[in-house]
């Protein structure tokens, strides 16, 4: 259930980009995201919720501030849960070939 | 200003199916904290001024002296600053198992308990790392590879799957 809303809200290239940005830096402002992105406030602000929902994005007031801060915690689950459990040597195998081949081309 | 604040520290959050109590003698009771995460032996003194301290065990120890570390008899140390038993814990928190962080000031953590309904509560770490790059990287996961843990949000996983399954996720 709670995976579905983490898989869900990964599903969209714009939310992927907002995670990135709060990757590198994390606790920005509604303002400071939505400059990075040629989106309406309120188009920003709905993927921020889903991302809230999936509890992928976590929320903060700082003062009249609201500041959004990146949780990976349900990334770590679905690593621990499923990628360690089944594939995590046959995935890195895979990952190191993919970049041996491409650094050689 | 924010600024500061915005670029240095880190919220982790995960939602357990367990009680508020449970989940604070998780974080707060040394019989708890062994079995899961970096397996610290924490020692509270669960009042505004007392200590905080952790201790490896002899497995932890051993394991770092294997690979030529020599580590000192108390690993972390703090001062508890806010008790609100089961809700909410403010510490310090300084590293000493490593010259690096030693060398940085004492950080901040926060740990907040709420219940969501349903029988789960969700636990928020807000680690507040002014001044503390090299300890920000090792809570963030950043040395994983190198062998330093996974950091808060691995040590959340793991706590999660004890408190749910009886058992961590490495057993």
């Amino acid at each position: 259930m709670t995976d579905d809303r983490v898989f869900k809200a990964l599903a969209h290239p714009t939310r992927r980009f907002l995670l990135d940005r709060l990757f590198e830096r994390d606790g920005r402002t509604l303002t400071e995201l939505e400059s990075a992105l040629e989106l309406s406030r309120f188009g920003v602000m709905q993927h921020l919720r889903v991302l809230e929902e999936a509890g992928l994005v976590v929320t903060r007031r700082s003062g009249r501030e609201k500041l959004h801060f990146l949780n990976p915690v349900p990334i770590r689950l679905i690593h621990d849960r499923w990628i360690d459990k089944y594939t995590e040597r046959q995935v890195s195998a895979l990952v190191d070939l993919k970049r041996e081949l491409e650094e050689e081309a | 200003m924010t600024t500061t604040e915005t670029t240095t520290t880190q919220v982790y959050r995960v939602y357990i199916k367990a009680r508020p109590e449970a989940i604070w003698d998780a974080i707060t009771k040394p019989e708890w904290t062994k079995r899961y995460g970096y397996t610290g032996l924490v020692d509270y003194d669960l009042r505004p001024g007392g200590h905080y301290k952790v201790r490896p065990t002899p497995e932890f120890r051993a394991g770092a002296e294997a690979q030529g570390n020599q580590l000192p008899e108390v690993i972390i140390e703090g001062e508890v600053l806010e008790v609100h038993s089961p809700r909410k814990l403010v510490t310090t928190f300084h590293m000493l198992m490593d010259p690096q962080t030693a060398a940085e000031p004492a950080t901040r953590i926060t740990h907040e308990i709420k219940d969501t309904g349903n029988g789960v509560c969700s636990l928020t770490l807000t680690h507040e790392l002014e001044g503390a790059p090299v300890l920000a990287a090792i809570i963030s996961g950043a040395y994983e590879d190198e062998g330093a843990g996974g950091g808060h949000a691995w040590v959340l996983s793991d706590l999660k799957s004890l408190l749910e399954t009886g058992k961590p996720l490495a057993a």
